[in-house]
């Protein structure tokens, strides 16, 4: 078994022996040196907090679901409060946590460190982006606090645009709002990653970060704005019944489904591609080893994205869409498993005659290419028009949807938090809270939603909170796995907070990774680098080739 | 020099650089627009598709010789554009500012036409919802309600995209006359152009499509 050698740079050494350092930390204490900072790493900071907030929100919801679905009657909530419950969760966490969390935080954090830039193309757009975000989120929340909204986190017409009494336009305005934030951050990346790469930084010596985060952004710039204009016509339509969606006028309230899904599916690989470029990150770092297969995975993330805009119809299935569609939506569904899998088998070759290591993070990147394979693979179900007729509508779905979401988005958040935590903050985590944590977290999310695949089989309909009582065991089940849950995420919140204080000093590369991103100090300078740095080498060298160490031992 | 290094953002290398990469973001957003009003013109194209008649019908009530002088005053603004983005380039500050402002007024004359046009809809009842009444009566109401939220939605959007449009230009003008542009850095008024063309191209689209559909 080889170990890994780590060398630090001489320059690095001279970094970290002095006592004291001007970083984007230290150097301004203002509240307005944080709220009007053009700096992306203090952005992306204005992110984490603000995600975070939205996260433990959305929980909070998910707690009154699970406390209602503990008994088989509706003893807790009225049906009602229960549809608000549920549509407040999934607006919360789907465009408030979910698509911005990756791509806003880390992504903000890391792309101009990964590419040896001195901040992102367009800086005061960055920061505008961060207050577009909070202006929808407070119209959302307005939303909340005047009595919430009960359609469901998809807006369905024409529930929406006629019937529903609840404060629809208000939760609308928010989503339209922030949607804009999402496009900006797309915008910004796109420009960044084409013009704004270091010296002998070619695409293909980008770190596979940078390459998810690329087709992350073209879904974001290409898909948000067609969600934009479906939220503006639900909004005329509630409000000058213009008759898009309205049958009465000739309208069609499936036209709706169309539009919604054409980019609220991809919006889910919005959530998840981010999620594949931090594992990608992970498991080469701890496996100490050069990526298996770059270009493959580079392009599955390409591929995914495009795929991502020909899959849609796979949610219209039982809604009266014609076959023929149905068969070509349903083809393409099936297509998106390749590039996915593609990322799967690169991940565990990369794995194979590694040294491996299990810090906590690898922790996070090994259960998310166990959860992401199950959601995946429940995922062909789902495309299988045959089989969705029977599970649609069913917890199969919310299940298989969690296990992409939650098993695979926020585990790869929170590797990725507990991978770059010392270079954001210049401080370590406690190692074995975090393993923990981690292994709490794997527990509880299968306990949660795997008994939820079967209640989904068994029949049970997803958004109901009264059921029959053969199905009180498997819910039961779900609730003591979500308050597991619960705790594996309190946990990381409070010895993360803890470790700003308390934790140990960080040196600039803890994990003996490479990226440009480790070779600036933790936490980094305002500009970045001292000097622009030079790439001359290929992403995850860890195992320099041969001819490499002759000409250092030659040097 | 001073004032070209001015100009140069921090995280840019050289205004080459900062040139090319406000270009690429400002065809990016233009993307994003083209999604935009994508939705729109899908729900149109399947609308019309589905109601070809009832969509003729309510076109004809529609003002074509108004659109049509919109059309042409938005063709004049995109040449009074483009001259004004070739007088930022050989760094004519006085070229640049009549040009902008001759932009800025054919723009108000479209929206002033526009007002125009609105006032008479509403004033004929053809404002889609209760009031919805045209005289004479027509043989597909409903629908052709229909066609008039599509025709207030589009060109209202399309408007909106204008006056932003305008407003971007009076901030020109305010920069420009503080000798902010120069041969060596006039992006902004670049990028400006580039979104008002689109703007125009809409329009083009937009013409035709509402006005013209019975007129073959």
């Amino acid at each position: 078994m080889s170990t890994a050698v780590f060398n630090p740079r001489p320059d690095q050494l001279d970094q970290d022996s002095q006592t004291h350092r001007w970083n984007y930390l230290n150097v301004g204490y203002t509240i307005k040196s944080w709220l009007l900072t053009h700096d992306h790493k203090r952005i992306a900071i204005l992110y984490l907090i603000s995600v975070t907030l939205f996260f433990f929100l959305g929980g909070l919801f998910a707690v009154f679901i699970r406390l209602e679905l503990m008994t088989p009657a509706g003893d807790l909530m009225q049906s009602e409060t229960y549809n608000k419950m549920f549509t407040m969760h999934g607006i919360m966490m789907v465009f408030f946590f979910l698509i911005p969390s990756i791509p806003a935080v880390l992504g903000n954090f890391l792309v101009p460190l990964m590419i040896g830039a001195r901040d992102l193309a367009f800086p005061r757009l960055n920061l505008l982006s961060w207050y577009i975000y909070i202006i929808g989120g407070l119209f959302t929340f307005a939303a909340v606090l005047l009595g919430g909204v009960d359609t469901g986190w998809t807006f369905y017409t024409p529930y929406s645009s006629t019937y529903s009494n609840t404060n629809v336009i208000l939760a609308a305005v928010g989503i339209f709002i922030t949607g804009f934030s999402s496009i900006l951050t797309g915008i910004n990346f796109i420009v960044t990653i084409h013009k704004m790469r270091a010296p002998g930084l070619t695409w293909f010596r980008l770190p596979l970060f940078i390459w998810a985060h690329y087709a992350t952004s073209l879904i974001q710039v290409l898909g948000t704005p067609v969600i934009a204009i479906t939220i503006l016509l639900v909004g005329l339509e509630r409000l000058f019944h213009i008759g898009i969606f309205d049958p009465k006028l000739g309208g069609d309230p499936i036209l709706f489904q169309h539009l919604f899904w054409f980019y609220s599916h991809p919006a889910v690989y919005i959530m998840i591609l981010p999620s594949m470029g931090v594992i990608s990150e992970l498991i080469t770092c701890f496996s100490k080893k050069k990526v298996f297969g770059y270009h493959f995975i580079a392009f599955s993330s390409v591929a995914i994205a495009v795929l991502s805009f020909l899959v849609w119809g796979h949610h219209l299935f039982t809604s009266g869409q014609s076959i023929y569609a149905g068969m070509v939506f349903s083809f393409f569904s099936m297509a998106v498993a390749i590039p996915s899998a593609i990322k799967v088998f690169n991940w565990t070759a990369t794995l194979y005659k590694g040294s491996v290591s299990y810090q906590a993070p690898m922790l996070y990147a090994i259960g998310f290419i166990g959860l992401f394979t199950i959601g995946g693979l429940t995922g062909i179900f789902l495309a299988t028009l045959a089989v969705d007729v029977h599970v649609h509508d069913t917890y199969f779905i919310v299940a298989h949807f969690h296990y992409i979401m939650v098993g695979g988005a926020i585990m790869g958040y929170l590797g990725g938090i507990h991978f770059w935590w010392p270079k954001i903050t210049g401080r370590l985590y406690p190692e074995g809270w975090a393993r923990f944590a981690a292994l709490v977290v794997f527990v509880g999310f299968n306990l949660t939603f795997f008994p939820q695949f079967v209640l989904g089989y068994l029949g049970m309909p997803r958004r109901y909170h009264i059921y029959p009582e053969e199905f009180q065991m498997l819910n039961v089940m779900s609730s003591a796995g979500a308050t597991i849950l619960g705790v594996g995420y309190l946990i990381p919140l409070i010895y993360l907070f803890w470790s700003l204080r308390h934790g140990p000093i960080a040196s600039a590369n803890p994990w003996g990774a490479t990226g440009l991103e480790w070779k600036t100090p933790s936490p980094p300078p305002t500009e970045n680098f001292e000097r622009t740095p030079v790439v001359t080498e290929e992403a995850y060298e860890y195992t320099p080739s041969r001819e490499k160490l002759k000409e250092s031992e030659v040097v | 020099m001073s004032e070209h290094s001015s100009a140069l953002a921090h995280q840019f290398d050289d205004l080459e650089q900062q040139f090319e990469a406000s270009t690429l973001g400002m065809w990016a957003f233009l993307i994003t627009e083209i999604m935009f009003f994508g939705g729109l013109f899908l729900g149109y194209a399947i609308y019309r598709s589905l109601y070809p008649e009832a969509f003729a019908e309510a076109s004809r009530l529609l003002d074509y010789r108004l659109g049509a002088i919109n059309t042409a005053v938005l063709i004049c603004s995109s040449l009074t554009m483009v001259l004004a983005v070739r007088a930022a380039q050989l760094g004519q500050r006085k070229a640049l500012i009549v040009f902008l402002l001759l932009t800025i007024f054919l723009g108000s004359a479209f929206l002033g036409n526009k007002v125009v046009e609105y006032a008479h809809k509403f004033e004929h009842h053809l404002v889609p919802g209760a009031s919805f009444s045209p005289e004479p009566p027509l043989a597909h109401p409903q629908q052709a309600q229909l066609f008039f939220g599509f025709y207030f939605a589009m060109t209202g959007l399309h408007a909106l995209h204008m006056i932003i449009g305008i407003g971007i230009l009076t901030m020109l003008v305010v920069q420009s006359k503080r000798g902010r542009f120069s041969s060596e850095y006039f992006s902004p008024v670049d990028i400006t152009g580039l979104y008002w063309h689109f703007v125009d191209v809409v329009w083009i689209f937009l013409f035709p499509l509402l006005y013209l559909i019975s007129r073959t």
